[in-house]
């Protein structure tokens, strides 16, 4: 059963002609060729597929496109032409916190999800926020560092 | 420019906005999708295959599509590029479906009946009958030394599979085209594919070619695996005549590829005098169905087995043996993480029964410089375990915990830990000089832009930045007119393998001789290619592989670590306080690369002593192959690590500089374990230990 899903996709809107179950990440990746939204594990786990889904931070991998009808969607392709982007860039730079890259854009979705809702965390506040998204290589030290010192240089963006 | 100062990564923008391209990014023209047929019994024979018709531009790809032999080249061509009668483990790969639509291809797959004849597996390594590789050597006597002991210790220790876990899968590209074969895709070797790929293909080398993409870690397990994924989609691509890609789902990566080898090392230590005055070291390695890289990751196992003691009387006698379970490989620390675990463990045990304290003990057994090593080597250059240990004992307040921390009540308890360790720096022995024989080359462009040409590969480590920051440097140009690309084999020299921490020590410093034979010779505005090769140090005793006996390495770098802990005596839950640590990698190239490499082999370590913890069932199955049952730690699970770099200079490094990547996972597992200790009056001779057994840990304490 074939449908179109309206929703916007990084600030543009756009149309899916298919089946409402397929799964997001899927769609975005080989739909919209979105290929900044990682696929790490498919269940939920890692994050690397994250999204902001009206601001708010999701797995794209446990969600169906149907699910998304009139939603804004934004992926780290539309996030790296904001200022918001910018800062983080250049924390994340800062510190060397992009080692294999694999986690990373869905890393800087989560740390502009939490700086959303909480400008001036806290070390753990920082640690618990980012903690839905894995890491192998970093030990997490170098991204948490980052994102207090994004937290810190984007004062009043957030 | 201090070398060390930090800038930003060749690679950080594009990792960051998303624009990097791993494999499973790429959009080929008409690219076909493979899946693998692949064993449900952990050893059987084949006696029949039943497949189904196959819609048209589908394909089925079996052993009798391998135009050249049907082994993977790596050690010991032993790995069948597809299962040929017979099955060793479960996952072994059988066959190929392939076509346009992945959906299609997998309802084909599981159209696929094979008729099996069930063997009885063997599971249990202690059982198995097969050595695939026995390693035998020693120096002085043994048996006087433990005649004239006042006591001799015997322990054993166990412990389990680690899986690599990184977080971009398996994934590679075959593409056969006008009689060449280009394979790309993920991985840590390309000149190890390249080598697999010819002989499978039957085509001489110019016949192919090996690209790197950008690769989301490896840590070992893109070390081998990709070869034998590499030689099946090339086959693949041959039948098709189309490019094949294969990308792995996460629970088949985690079932079926390498991981770290579970192990069982038994020790018997005389002591005179407060003394170790011998070591009697027997090890198994479990090392699966095939033999992988076995042989390499025993030896370096077998060789830091006595850990950073000097033991003038040593046995060691080592085996990996096959069992039909998945293959195990190379893993961050190659085999050292195993025995460091057991040498560090029985000497707390030795110290509590001489009632010495554990750090006093540990010093005064200690190896220092002129020492000689397990293979009746030389430490050529200074140790620093001292100074580092002192460092940070005092930072965590050691000595002052232990003691407190032996007189508990109530429902949480506290514990603290500290281990030290080495890690040769480089490859294994003489591998450096006799197989790899490293060669790189710089090519100057006319726009005197300068390119580097190794064929080391940046899975994340860092080594586009600190390669470029050592050739800019030595020239004397911004680093930003350095070019560095991902490597590919009709480009890039065979400058060996990115393992064993060798990529900076080794190629780093060829590079430094390229760049600086190349200002001694630069001609503006003209092409100019420099090439260097590897020659082994003057200083190093020769090692000889058949005897054990020489330098297994010219230098060490040298790591210390303590780890305390609060466990809840109810859940048995652990709770990580603070992790202090110390590490000489010699001059950091690039600051922080290395203490990003230092954090992150540590939190590795952390999970490999607790969290990790992988195991088989009695058919042989892997029961956790997903992030939901095989728990990595998150950034939640610990505090902080305090990371201090403690510098000795190795003179024929670059600039300094030593191995760094694995030092920092090898010895986090016996502190770890001693904190446990330390927290629950009991001794524990395994790893990992979960939240179930730190409840009996505690019922068993003395």
């Amino acid at each position: 059963m074939n449908n179109t899903i309206k929703f916007i996709l990084d600030g543009k809107n756009v149309e899916y002609n298919g089946n409402p179950s397929e799964r997001l990440l899927d769609v975005l990746r080989n739909y919209f060729h979105s290929t900044g939204v990682k696929c790490g594990c498919k269940e939920g786990e890692c994050g690397a597929c994250s999204v902001l889904i009206d601001g708010v931070l999701a797995n794209s991998c446990m969600l169906t496109v149907g699910r998304i009808e009139n939603c804004e969607v934004m992926t780290i392709e539309g996030f790296s032409k904001t200022k918001k982007f910018d800062v983080i860039d250049k924390a994340y730079s800062s510190v060397g916190a992009v080692q294999c890259g694999f986690c990373i854009p869905g890393m800087v979705l989560a740390t502009e999800y939490l700086l959303s809702q909480n400008p001036n965390p806290t070390e753990e506040e920082i640690r618990d926020g980012i903690s839905g998204n894995l890491c192998r290589c970093t030990g997490y030290n170098a991204i948490v560092r980052a994102v207090g010192i994004a937290a810190k240089e984007g004062e009043g963006l957030w | 420019m201090n070398i060390s100062q930090s800038v930003r990564k060749k690679d950080h923008r594009a990792k960051i906005d998303g624009s990097a391209k791993y494999v499973e990014d790429l959009n080929i023209d008409g690219m076909l999708q493979a899946r693998v047929l692949r064993s449900k019994y952990a050893r059987a024979k084949i006696l029949n295959i039943k497949t189904p018709s196959l819609p048209e531009g589908y394909f089925i790809v079996d052993k009798n599509d391998v135009p050249g032999i049907n082994e993977v080249h790596m050690v010991e061509d032993d790995t069948p590029v597809f299962a040929d009668g017979i099955v060793e483990f479960i996952g072994d790969p059988i066959l190929m479906v392939v076509g346009p639509d992945l959906k299609i291809v997998d309802e084909l797959l599981n159209k696929i009946v094979v008729d099996y004849e069930v063997l009885t597996p063997v599971l249990d390594p202690e059982k198995s009958d097969t050595a695939f590789f026995e390693y035998d050597f020693g120096k002085g006597d043994v048996e006087e030394a433990f005649s004239k002991a006042d006591k001799v210790y015997t322990e054993t220790f166990r412990t389990g599979y680690q899986e690599q876990a990184y977080l971009e899968v398996q994934g590679m590209i075959g593409d056969y085209h006008d009689g060449k074969v280009t394979v790309r895709g993920s991985m840590q070797c390309p000149y190890y594919v390249h080598g697999a790929v010819a002989k499978a293909m039957g085509l001489e080398a110019r016949k192919v070619q090996i690209i790197q993409d950008v690769t989301g870690g490896g840590f070992g397990g893109k070390e081998d695996y990709p070869s034998l994924l590499g030689c099946q989609l090339a086959v693949a691509s041959h039948k098709a005549k189309k490019p094949v890609r294969c990308i792995f789902e996460r629970r088949e990566d985690m079932e079926f590829t390498t991981k770290r080898h579970p192990s069982i090392s038994k020790y018997k230590v005389a002591v005179k005098d407060g003394k170790v005055t011998a070591m009697d070291i027997d090890v198994i390695f479990d090392g699966g169905a095939y033999t992988t890289l076995s042989a390499v990751v025993l030896q370096r196992g077998l060789m830091c087995s006595n850990g950073v003691y000097n033991v003038p009387n040593l046995k060691v006698h080592g085996k990996a043996v096959k069992t039909n379970t998945t293959p195990t490989g190379a893993y961050r620390g190659f085999g050292a993480p195993q025995t460091f675990f057991a040498v560090e463990t029985i000497m707390n045990r030795i110290a509590r029964d001489l009632n010495i304290d554990e750090i006093d003990f540990k010093l005064a057994n200690v190896v220092k410089e002129g020492d000689s090593t397990s293979t009746s080597g030389k430490f050529h250059f200074h140790v620093p375990l001292p100074e580092m240990m002192e460092k940070i004992l005092k930072k965590s307040d050691y000595r002052r915990k232990k003691e407190e921390y032996k007189n508990q009540t109530g429902r949480y308890r506290k514990g603290i830990g500290f281990s030290w360790h080495l890690h040769g720096a480089g490859f294994t022995g003489s591998a450096e000089r006799d197989l790899i024989k490293a060669e790189v080359k710089l090519l100057k462009h006319a726009n005197n832009k300068v390119e580097i040409l190794a064929s080391n590969a940046d899975i994340g480590q860092g080594l586009k930045t600190t390669f470029s920051k050592i050739v800019a440097n030595e020239l004397n140009i911004p680093y930003e007119e350095i070019l560095i690309n991902n490597p590919d084999t009709d480009r890039v020299p065979d400058s060996g393998p990115t393992v064993a921490s060798r990529s900076l020590m080794v190629v780093g410093e060829l590079l430094r001789r390229a760049a600086i034979k190349l200002r001694s010779n630069w001609i503006e505005n003209e092409e100019q290619v420099i090439i260097e090769n590897f020659k082994e140090p003057d200083f190093v005793i020769p090692f000889d592989i058949n005897v054990f006996q020489g330098d297994a390495y010219p230098t060490y770098a040298w790591g210390a670590q303590i780890i305390e802990l609060e466990i809840d005596t109810l859940t048995g839950g652990h709770k990580v306080i603070g992790v202090w640590s110390s590490f000489d990698v010699g001059t950091p190239i690039d600051m922080n690369i290395v203490v990003g490499q230092m954090e992150g082999g540590l939190l590795q370590g952390i999970g490999y002593s607790h969290m990790e913890n992988m195991d088989y069932d009695n058919k042989g199955r892997i029961r956790n192959n997903s992030f939901t049952d095989y728990i990595i730690p998150t950034a939640a699970d610990i505090p902080f690590f305090d990371v201090d770099m403690h510098i000795v200079e190795y003179p024929l490094g670059p600039y300094g500089a030593k191995g760094a990547g694995e030092l920092p996972l090898v010895g986090v597992a016996s502190a770890y374990i001693e904190a446990v200790e330390n927290a629950t009056k009991s001794n524990i001779n395994h790893n990992p230990i979960t939240m179930e057994e730190t409840l009996v840990a505690f019922k068993e304490a003395k």
